[in-house]
């Protein structure tokens, strides 16, 4: 923990209090101000015409002569370019995302036409008369399948359908020797939609005067959005400015350059109008990027006593038509390959991912990003060898588990885990959970529903830096992470962040940092983030980065802002600087204290009473901030939960749940325990109800939400979490990421309790989501395998 | 997305209502919880709304020794509250409260239920198990329906061109009556993946046994005693009844019969 701010008791609102959250008075009045709440004189509602097809040739668009004026066209589009996101890991292939197709469509959803109107309604109205023609191709809606030889080719241009494969070996050969079960496995995520509350949305602007842009969207990464629109349309970075208002959730669905922004933006400009455009849950549905869908072939080599040896995994990820910007089409199945291991030793480890190219929507990165799906296959292959070896599956982690002597430790895949006691976690869970009553419950019971219980354990690797991301050589790498600081001539504080906060909490826990550092108390602390005209560059909100690198940022800017602050104050306290303490509001020397609000009087409105030499670039100060080293923070969990299943139905009912984690220094417990639940509750939909399937036509096969099931407040128990705290020796105050941890582990805990559950009956689940069907269709093919 | 360009009528009365009816096509709505959806989704896109949620004959609910009657457009949430008489009971309460979500149950009405004819709905499946009587007016008067006998296919019903569902009107069972109501849903407030209500009531000879959530009309299934006393199974009940039926489907209807049954005897007297 750096420097000291002197106060003598913990502060109520400093780091690890458990400050309510500040926006949230706004929020849950219904005072918050989203994209949608954005009215313009003059402005145009757009709707697009969408492809019907997953992959066809256009061979006409017609378009009435009397609407040609609201209509526009990719040939409309003058100088615009498409979106591109290259890796620059060898053997990528690029695909350019066009803004509107003309030639050919590679996805249900992809937009063909922009309609305008004064009404949504009426743009809607419009692009229902526009006539197009299509030569369908076959679409390729299975990534197992569009491996195959013969499989069309979506980019006519490459050799096969895949943007990347990656491989990864490390002592593989001979690692195997020993081995005393080898257990092989297929498991499969379900491609999903990231449905936060509030879809994407966006206001366009042009300002002629000015020659400015201004792009009001519901984003996570506004700096990064600007860039991208700026190279889209040929424009200047001066002429371009992203706003992110209020933003009902991201998860990642808002970590994205959209075809959608850089169409509106051109037509603002070309029309000199504002220009609406609001997703409606349809196109969320069946338009809008997805996540998750994995494909795992593990295989697991083990001694007799469940000491994991070695791991083989070919893994796919069906990556959709096209490389989203930033983050590019390979991210998610080039990080398979890296973290698959989990907080598990081995001797060996053999992977290779590729992503793999579909008629679908692309992906994006989604809470949790890769680590959802490697939770689930390498958790549930655990269970396997340890059903297997006839060891419990309590066992079998102790005994692979990184341990806290090991700390900081490296592991097979060159992660540096920075602290923490794994195995602790894992005994605080079990003993939660009260696994001892559960097994014995389980000799008893004879009806028709069986209860099992559930274990997984992960870690999350957050806000990792440059030397990471440059190794992915995606558009784009996290450096500095910068924050200003300013001090306002009534006292206040001023904090000024380039990342976004749409649920994260960062107005409340910047503000919590700053009143640490300086002693400002927290109602004159106003955090300002979102717009890229008052806040410094940033990557934005993703990777579980904003509490770690913004936190630090912040810290470090009011650390050099308290040192002008004690500059100022020593001279009017005729005092020296390193005897000035700043706290509560005021700066004291000894006995003596002048008040900040003072100071800040001083610097702006009374500068005759300022001292000689004084530094002129007075109360405002902007740092840049990067950990002692950028290999992330790992925050880690280990989840347990209690099932039952219907065997009857094939229904299961989540009992108990138990999450034992470790954020290391929480800046705010409350906060810390919202973004658990919050993504417990979203790794709960990963595991039971979420999916969203395609037909081999590539059509999107859930297109509402009755459909589309979202897990809802009476699918969840009652959580119980239990905090640990091990600092981070890398992060300002010991702090770790923490905001995608809860959505890892739900899968392969709930899957590994239903598969205890259904142990005695020889029944086995390998894919999510355990839905009725798939629950009894593995019951029907074990009793089937019992005849046999 | 946003509906297709629309007129909207108000009736306040049922002469208004039928005199609009009379005049012209109108897709008649109340509580729009379904029809609403459906053209946001611009997949339905009826030329003129007839909305009867105010009208005052609908919206009443009336009680005799025998029976009692409810206005098409009395609510769920009026029923689920006992703002209205429950002939059952308790049990019309007890169906209505697990009705979707409590939203729609403030919007949503007994007689738009029946008439949107999702096989999937409560009312659907349990009208017809307390043999309940339909009544409709149309050009011609008033007709009388009964409630197993009004839906004949997924969304499709008995109801003409020009005709509105006036009541619905639900006969009270006798003292020694019992009643079984299951559901399988996974998550509170989507519609059923299976369902059977069951009104066991020798004294005056309607028990009943309905299967709902088939993809079709509700099922009524032949000796509803046989199957309340356990001498035929619900399986073999589904399977004569329909013989084309997926095994898959059979396992889980055949459940809810048994969870009905099951419901029925640990139910008070």
């Amino acid at each position: 923990m750096a420097g000291d701010t002197g106060t003598k008791e913990r502060s109520n609102s400093g780091v690890g209090a458990r400050q309510i959250r500040r926006e949230d008075d706004r929020l849950l009045r219904g005072k918050g101000r989203f994209v949608a709440d954005i009215k313009m004189s003059g402005m145009q509602e757009l709707a697009f015409l969408r492809s019907p097809l997953a992959h066809a040739r256009i061979k006409s668009i017609t378009v009435p002569d009397a609407l040609r004026d609201t209509v526009y066209l990719a040939a409309d589009l003058t100088g615009v370019i498409g979106i591109r996101a290259d890796s620059g890991l060898p053997g990528f292939r690029s695909s350019v995302q066009p803004i509107l197709a003309d030639t050919k469509v590679r996805h249900v959803g992809e937009l063909i036409a922009a309609c305008l109107s004064d009404t949504r309604a009426g743009a809607e109205d419009i692009a229902e008369e526009i006539q197009t023609e299509f030569d369908e191709l076959p679409a390729v809606w299975d990534m197992t399948a569009a491996q195959s030889p013969d499989a069309p080719l979506i980019h006519e241009n490459w050799d096969k359908n895949a943007f990347l494969e990656t491989q990864t070996e490390v002592d593989f050969d001979g690692a195997t020797a020993d081995a005393a079960v080898v257990v092989n496995k297929t498991f499969r995520t379900a491609r999903q939609c990231m449905a936060p509350i509030e879809g994407r949305g966006l206001v366009a602007v042009w300002d002629r005067t000015l020659e400015v842009l201004t792009l009001h969207s519901a984003t996570q990464m506004p700096h990064i959005v600007r860039t991208g629109l700026a190279e889209c349309l040929g424009l200047d970075h001066g002429q371009v400015r992203v706003i992110s208002p209020d933003v009902g959730g991201g998860f990642g669905y808002k970590g994205i350059l959209l075809a959608e922004e850089v169409c509106a933006c051109y037509l603002a400009i070309k029309l000199d109008r504002p220009i609406r455009w609001i997703e409606d849950r349809r196109e969320h549905l069946t338009a809008g990027a997805n996540c998750r869908e994995h494909f795992y072939d593990i295989t697991g080599y083990a001694a007799a006593d469940g000491t994991l040896l070695a791991v083989d995994c070919n893994a796919l990820v069906d990556s959709g038509a096209y490389s989203s910007y930033p983050f590019s089409a390979c991210l998610e199945a080039a990080q398979v390959t890296s973290i698959l291991p989990g907080p598990y030793k081995m001797r060996g480890y053999r992977c290779s991912a590729t992503s793999v190219t579909t008629n679908k929507p692309p992906i994006l990165p989604f809470r949790g990003v890769a680590r959802t799906g490697v939770c689930f296959a390498i958790e549930l292959l655990l269970d396997a060898i340890a059903r297997e070896l006839s060891i419990a599956p309590e066992e079998i982690r102790a005994r692979n588990l990184v341990t806290p002597q090991e700390m900081p430790f490296t592991n097979i895949t060159n992660k540096y885990f920075d602290s923490g006691d794994y195995p602790e976690a894992l005994r605080r869970a079990i003993e939660a959970i009260d696994l001892p009553s559960i097994r014995s419950e389980q000799k008893s019971q004879t009806g028709r529903e069986r209860i099992g219980v559930g274990l997984s354990i992960f870690c999350e690797q957050g806000a990792h830096g440059t030397s990471v991301y440059h190794g992915w050589g995606i558009p784009m790498v996290p450096g500095f992470e910068q924050a200003t600081a300013r001090l306002t001539p009534d006292g206040g504080l001023e904090l000024r962040v380039g990342v976004h906060s749409h649920g994260q909490g960062l107005e409340t826990t910047l503000a919590q940092i700053a009143h640490e550092r300086l002693g400002i108390t927290i109602e004159k602390i106003k955090v300002v983030h979102g717009d890229t005209a008052y806040t410094p560059y940033s990557t934005g909100t993703w990777g579980s980065r904003c509490i770690v690198m913004a936190g630090g940022a912040v810290a470090t800017a009011c650390d050099a802002l308290g040192q002008r602050i004690r500059n100022i104050a020593g001279h009017l306290l005729q005092s020296e600087n390193d005897d000035v303490a700043l706290e509560d509001g005021v700066a004291r020397a000894g006995t003596a204290s002048v008040s900040i609000e003072e100071v800040a009087k001083t610097w702006y409105l009374k500068p005759q009473l300022l001292p000689d030499g004084v530094d002129p670039r007075g109360l405002e100060a902007t740092e840049g901030y990067k950990t002692v080293q950028d290999t992330g923070t790992f925050s880690y969990a280990c989840h347990a939960v209690k099932v039952s299943v219907d065997l009857d139905l094939g229904h299961v009912k989540l009992l108990d749940y138990v999450i034992a984690e470790d954020a290391g220094t929480m800046i705010n417990p409350m906060i810390v325990d919202g973004q658990v639940l919050g993504g417990a509750v979203q790794g709960i939909g990963t595991a039971l109800f979420e999916e969203m399937p395609f037909s081999e036509t590539g059509q999107p096969m859930a297109s509402t939400l009755a459909d589309y099931h979202l897990p809802v407040a009476a699918d969840i128990p009652d959580i119980r979490i239990i905090h640990m705290e091990t600092p981070s020796p890398l992060s300002y105050f010991g702090q770790k990421g923490i905001g995608e941890s809860g959505a890892i582990g739900p899968p392969a805990a709930i899957a590994n309790a239903v598969n205890d559950a259904l142990s005695s009956l020889g029944a086995e689940v390998a894919q999510v989501p355990m839905t009725p069907e798939r629950i009894l269709a593995a019951l029907d093919q074990a009793e089937k395998g019992d005849k046999a | 997305m946003k509906p297709v360009d629309f007129s909207y009528l108000n009736a306040m009365n049922l002469e208004q209502a039928e005199n609009a009816l009379a005049g012209q096509s109108c897709s008649i709505v109340s509580g729009n919880q379904s029809l609403g959806p459906m053209m946001n989704l611009r997949l339905a896109r009826p030329g003129v709304l007839l909305d009867v949620s105010r009208v005052e004959e609908l919206r009443r609910a009336e009680e005799t020794d025998t029976e009692v009657r409810f206005g098409a457009a009395v609510t769920h949430a009026e029923i689920e509250d006992g703002t209205v008489p429950d002939p059952t009971g308790g049990w019309m309460r007890a169906a209505a409260s697990n009705i979707a979500h409590r939203a729609v149950r403030n919007r949503g009405t007994i007689g738009g239920s029946l008439c949107h004819a999702d096989p999937a709905a409560d009312w659907v499946t349990v009208l017809p198990a307390l043999s309940a009587q339909i009544s409709i007016a149309g050009p011609d008067g008033v007709r009388k329906v009964d409630a197993i006998d009004f839906v004949v296919g997924p969304y499709a019903t008995v109801l003409a061109p020009g005709e509105i569902v006036v009541s619905v009107a639900v006969p009270k069972p006798s003292a020694a009556a019992r009643w079984g109501y299951w559901k399988f849903v996974r998550q509170v407030g989507e519609f059923s993946k299976a369902s059977a209500a069951i009104l066991d009531d020798p004294d005056t000879g309607r028990s009943r046994v309905i299967v709902g959530a088939l993809g079709r009309q509700p099922l009524l299934i032949d000796k509803p005693d046989d199957v309340i006393a356990g001498r035929i199974d619900g399986k073999a009940a589904l399977s004569h009844a329909l013989p084309d039926m997926p095994a898959c489907a059979v396992r889980m209807h055949a459940v809810a019969i048994d969870r009905a049954i099951e419901q029925m005897a640990g139910s008070p007297e």
